[in-house]
């Protein structure tokens, strides 16, 4: 039995599958409480579990988490949103018209390099530290990688499937509306999962500098405050509004494209 | 001599397709390569001609110059009289991969390019149907592509080329990737699409049995730099069912077809 899980490419019962994952979170659960409750660890660093909890709950009910949810998300989104506005069509033209690629994928390729967080201060020299600031970094942080994103998954549009709509009559603009789009659709859905899991990481990074509001900047007060559970809590927060947006790209993914599957369900 | 384009065409004798001094060069860092030499054939109204030889023998050049997919490096191509100037839905084309769109359903797929041309939901219903039941896949209009086998995904392919009344369908080796009982079975289909239609069909392979089957002419090309060797005109009578290819003129004409195109093979190995 056991041998046969730990042979290469085989299929294992779902049951033994998903057990494996709950398992791993129970040991790492344990390795905390091993840590935090055994004493091991001073309090002052890691708190235990039901501490964490308590200050979750604490947290939720006198408003502040959830007014910082509200504030972080707004800006998660907006940022994002704007990249993938400008980020999809530029994508999808640089993937499918040479003189787009020519013209800026270089450019692209160049700054996407470049840290987005190390932009912050020459950010806040333009505009200041409000909203739009935070918008900025998000934005930085995304859409370079997303625009190549796109056009990778637009090059990877089968070419026959070009030829053979020219050959039905299709125009251009129609090759584009008709073909391109609808064939690289799933990719772009998928693009969009994976950066917006990164457009977390940036909110934290533009939140710490600078900010008054936000998951980000309870985290940098509670770590002035020496309050590790309260920092824990902000990281866990994050980890599941990443996991939620994600569930929740992966659920349009496959409410939309039930023409991938076998089943059509 | 009689075969079904002398049978059934009115304008026996009219070029339906003029390929004149048509020639290919690749320019490649080694220098030039001559994919196609200088070629001309014509192809009659109803006319199913088959071109045949070895890979790499520049016979998808030709199919895909009079497609308007790619430009030829001389001469020109001339459907009803007129020069080609790039691809247009007046030559439909089924290529050897799959390339049915795999967000639209069977039915979809089929009207895709009446869709195109803004003709009515009622028409292309019509149109579907009958293709459909052309290609003998009715009851299958809503599945997708994905559940579809190879066959029945290049007979929607087929199907697809023809809803769109081309003047001419060209086929790259369209039923290469099938294996041999569906290959068979996909070649009578097609005979009966076509006897049906009374198309006009430019048909590649390097299937010398295929060739035979289907053509009314079979043109063997030689290998590089690509060329036409020959016109070899088939005289099985129509219609065509598998057991012709029992027969001793079947035989007769493989006999000849397969040592033209041995010497093209060896030349190429």
């Amino acid at each position: 039995m056991l041998a046969k899980w730990f042979t290469p490419n085989k299929e294992i019962p779902k049951s033994v599958y998903t057990s494996a994952g709950l398992i791993t979170f129970l040991l790492f659960l344990v390795f905390w409480s091993v840590l935090s409750y055994g004493g091991i660890v001073n309090p002052l660093f890691l708190p235990t579990p039901t501490v964490v909890l308590a200050t979750a709950i604490d947290l939720l009910f006198n408003g502040e988490l959830l007014s910082n949810i509200g504030i972080s998300f707004t800006r998660v989104l907006v940022g994002f949103l704007v990249a993938a506005l400008i980020g999809i069509p530029l994508g999808i033209l640089m993937g499918s018209l040479k003189i787009m690629e020519g013209a800026f994928e270089p450019i692209i390729g160049f700054i996407r390099y470049m840290p987005a967080s190390a932009f912050i201060p020459l950010l806040i020299l333009w505009i200041g530290l409000g909203e739009s600031e935070k918008m900025s970094v998000i934005f930085l942080g995304t859409f370079f990688q997303l625009t190549l994103m796109i056009m990778d998954v637009t090059k990877n549009v089968q070419n026959e499937l070009i030829e053979v709509s020219y050959t039905l009559g299709a125009k251009k603009l129609q090759v584009f509306t008709k073909v391109i789009l609808p064939a690289a659709l799933p990719g772009i859905v998928d693009t969009l999962r994976i950066t917006f899991g990164w457009a977390w990481t940036y909110l934290v990074v533009a939140e710490i500098v600078g900010a008054s509001s936000g998951l980000g900047y309870m985290i940098m007060q509670a770590s002035r405050f020496l309050q590790p559970d309260k920092i824990i809590v902000g990281i866990l927060i994050i980890g599941l509004l990443g996991l939620l947006t994600d569930m929740i790209f992966k659920a349009i993914y496959r409410a939309s494209f039930s023409w991938m599957r076998k089943d059509g369900f | 001599m009689v075969t079904a384009a002398t049978m059934n065409s009115p304008l026996i004798g009219t070029p339906k397709l003029e390929i004149k001094d048509v020639g290919k060069i690749f320019k490649t860092k080694s220098g030039e390569t001559t994919a196609l030499e200088k070629t001309s054939f014509t192809i009659n109204d109803g006319e199913f001609v088959t071109i045949l030889g070895p890979s790499g023998c520049g016979k998808s050049t030709v199919l895909r110059i009079v497609a308007g997919l790619e430009e030829a490096t001389s001469g020109q191509v001339l459907l009803d009289g007129e020069v080609i100037n790039g691809p247009g839905p007046d030559r439909g084309m089924v290529f050897q991969s799959y390339t049915l769109f795999p967000w639209l359903n069977v039915k979809e797929n089929i009207t895709f390019g009446l869709k195109l041309n803004g003709v009515s939901q009622k028409e292309r219903e019509d149109v579907a149907r009958h293709y459909l039941q052309l290609i003998g896949l009715e009851g299958f209009e809503n599945h997708y592509p994905i559940q579809l086998s190879g066959g029945m995904k290049q007979r929607v392919a087929i199907a697809r080329a023809l809803a769109n009344d081309p003047k001419i369908l060209l086929m790259d080796e369209p039923f290469g990737a099938l294996d041999a009982q569906t290959r068979n079975i996909m070649q009578e289909v097609l005979l009966k699409a076509w006897e049906e239609s009374k198309k006009t069909i430019l048909f590649i392979t390097h299937d010398v049995d295929e060739s035979i089957f289907l053509a009314d002419s079979v043109y063997v090309m030689s290998a590089r730099p690509g060329r036409l060797k020959k016109k070899v005109p088939i005289s099985i009578e129509r219609p065509r069912g598998f057991s012709v290819k029992g027969t001793v003129e079947f035989a007769a004409y493989k006999e000849e077809l397969l040592s033209l195109i041995r010497e093209e093979s060896l030349k190429s190995i």
